[in-house]
């Protein structure tokens, strides 16, 4: 089944619906980490957002996900309820992952998202072996792996290129270019500054999109995942970015200036879209009042839900190391519904 | 029970054989064992019985396979991976460690790992410092792994058809000097793969090993008998989840313990053995508990130099002989 592309109005606002519903939510958690309510490490996704909705726009529900640990845009665009992640972040049983993992570590496996993974580059072998089961059992599914630039200095990046085309798979590796890996610049730590030209040398079809324009992001998603349905080769997409905000919570930004973070602001995914709307008089003030008025009733039923989740007891410190004594033969949770 | 002498690699074949036979979700995964046979001649005929389908050789990208296989085991399969040697698996810790033993606990116990690693391991074959490593210790530290040392026949065959069955990462080691060596397999084992098992009954001094020290131990067994000490051998089999009661319960009986370890002595599981002995049977303990491990030296190239290094029967000769007369 081909995914078809919406440009309606309608779908453009849901669209900018959802890259509010994000940026606004980082912001809050921003203030919420200050107000040491979220604890760790806190990396956010503000600037990326049309990453994550664009490419998820193009995703069925049997598809995999494997995420980083910026992955707060990616889990709210999959799916998973604002509450769920954010009690997540402030380390309760009521969080996605039992609040077990916090910020890095979102799951949820009944929408096949897998993490949440924060070691660079660890999430690629591991999309790569969820396409091969896949492919084994003969579901028509595919999988999605974000990462970003940081990670293409990474051997598991290379092993997990040349495995994925090797054996022919069907991956979709998005490539989140925000120009720097914590610090350091991307023409400081690659040999060749044009991810999606190395990544083709593997063999497969890997383009660059601009990845600060949600409808070209989706157009380009829409293809890749047509083509990965009709080979079941992988495909690549480097999309060109910036983070506005630090690496983490812990970062002072020494790295770049700020007149290269507003320039890169100004032509963010969020104002772009609003501005093309309202050029083309497609979108009133008011419009996004009531949005954003939606948004903050949500991230406020969020708050109040991760406030009133349950700490876990700490004899339950243990559970789940392993599974379940009993459990060997009847809960292979590794199978997928 | 009926059974049959095999090699321990015939036998390692034959487990891994009714695993591809009884379960359509096991492959077996790794460098050369396809078209080479295994580097070791583990899965040797396998390829051209069951297809590449099933048996799937890897370019050399220890950290990509390894990450694969626990990808593969998220999405419903049963991988058995084979990393060549444990020499060569510190390229894949990252996926062992940071990511299949820790998804289950992390996720909040929403997906887990059914994953089996396979490694030779040990020395003896004068492969030289980078080839004859002993890591079983840096393994058993990890929580959400199940580590396993099978050192007989009937265990390299049903262990992996254990591990095959549990529902958490598998990691099995698998010593290069038993690969050529002959012995009986039980077709059927009911043991849990869990469980030490004490090898030979002894009252006077505990002998605690596992992997390729256990024939040692029993040799060393054979030689205190004429020598009128009574020795027990226990072998671990599993060293996570330590059997800690058998070790508890052979160490009351015997009252004094030696343990065999081919790893190097600093930080190894006999000094993790040592201090359970210590915590809970120390009351019992005629004689300091004593610990033969080899020397810290990288393992060197001569056979001289290589024997000097290891443990050997005549060192656990003499510590047992030692150990009586302690006081």
């Amino acid at each position: 089944m081909k995914h078809k592309l919406h440009l309606d109005r309608t779908y453009l606002l849901a669209q900018l619906k959802k890259m509010l519903r994000i940026r606004h939510f980082e912001e809050k958690c921003a203030e919420l980490y200050a107000q040491e309510k979220i604890r760790g490490f806190l990396h956010l996704y503000i600037g990326e957002e049309a990453i994550a909705v664009g490419v998820m726009s193009t995703l069925c529900a049997k598809d995999n996900i494997v995420a980083t640990y910026r992955e707060h845009g990616h889990a709210l665009a999959r799916g998973l309820s604002m509450k769920s992640i954010l009690a997540e972040m402030y380390g309760r049983t009521n969080g996605c992952s039992r609040g077990r993992g916090g910020s890095m570590h979102l799951f949820d496996k009944s929408q096949h998202f897998y993490g949440g993974n924060a070691i660079v580059g660890g999430g690629l072998p591991l999309a790569v072996g969820l396409a091969m089961a896949n492919k084994k059992q003969e579901q028509q599914a595919l999988t999605v792996c974000f990462f970003g630039e940081g990670a293409v200095a990474e051997g598991e990046f290379h092993e997990a290129m040349n495995l994925a085309v090797l054996w022919q798979l069907p991956v979709l590796f998005i490539c989140e270019n925000n120009r720097y890996a914590m610090g350091t610049a991307l023409a400081l730590s690659e040999s060749e500054t044009n991810i999606a030209k190395k990544a083709s040398s593997y063999g497969m079809t890997a383009v660059q999109v601009d990845g600060m324009n949600v409808v070209d992001i989706e157009a380009a998603s829409s293809k890749a995942v047509d083509q990965i349905r009709e080979t079941n080769k992988p495909y690549f997409l480097e999309c060109q970015s910036y983070r506005f905000r630090g690496h983490s919570s812990f970062d002072g930004q020494l790295y770049r200036d700020k007149a290269e973070v507003k320039l890169w602001q100004e032509q963010g995914p969020v104002i772009r879209l609003i501005t093309w709307l309202k050029d083309n008089n497609r979108l009133e003030d008011k419009e996004i009042s009531s949005i954003e008025a939606e948004i903050k009733d949500e991230i406020q039923a969020a708050i109040t839900f991760a406030e009133q989740g349950e700490w876990e007891p700490i004899s339950d410190l243990t559970k789940d190391v392993y599974s379940p004594a009993v459990s060997s033969t009847n809960t292979s949770q590794g199978e997928q519904s | 029970m009926s059974e049959q002498v095999l090699t321990y690699r015939e036998a390692l074949r034959a487990g891994i054989e009714q695993a591809l036979i009884d379960d359509d979700r096991v492959f077996l995964m790794g460098e050369d064992v396809g078209c080479y046979g295994g580097c070791y001649g583990v899965s040797k005929g396998l390829l051209e019985r069951y297809g590449e389908h099933k048996i799937i050789d890897t370019p050399l990208c220890e950290s990509g396979f390894v990450g694969v296989g626990v990808g593969a085991a998220l999405g419903g399969m049963r991988p058995i991976i084979e990393v060549m040697t444990v020499n060569f698996s510190l390229l894949a810790m990252d996926q062992i460690v940071n990511s299949a033993a820790t998804l289950r606990h992390m996720s909040g116990g929403q997906v887990n790992v059914p994953l089996v690693i396979r490694m030779a391991c040990g020395a003896g074959l004068q492969l030289a410092a980078q080839h004859s490593h002993s890591w079983e210790n840096f393994y058993a530290h990890i929580p959400g792994l199940k580590v396993l040392s099978p050192a007989t026949h009937t265990d390299a065959k049903h262990m992996l058809i254990q591990a095959l069955a549990d529902p958490d990462p598998v990691v099995i080691f698998e010593h290069v000097m038993l690969l050529n060596t002959r012995g009986d397999v039980l077709e059927n084992s009911e043991v849990s793969m869990e469980k030490a098992l004490v090898r030979q009954q002894g009252t006077d001094v505990s002998l605690i090993t596992y992997g390729g020290s256990l024939h040692k131990a029993l040799s060393a067994a054979k030689q205190l008998k004429k020598l009128n000490i009574s020795a027990e051998v226990l072998d671990l089999r599993c060293l996570r989840p330590l059997d800690t009661k058998a070790i508890v319960a052979s160490v009351t009986k015997t009252h004094r313990a030696i343990i065999i370890d081919e790893a190097w002595l600093t930080g190894s599981l006999a000094g993790e053995i040592s201090a359970i002995i210590m915590e809970q049977a120390f009351w019992h303990l005629d004689a300091p508990v004593k610990r033969l491990c080899t020397v810290e030296v990288p393992i060197p190239y001569p056979s001289h130099l290589e024997q000097a290094a290891l443990p050997q029967v005549e060192q656990i000769v003499t510590a047992a002989q030692n150990i009586m007369v302690a006081r």
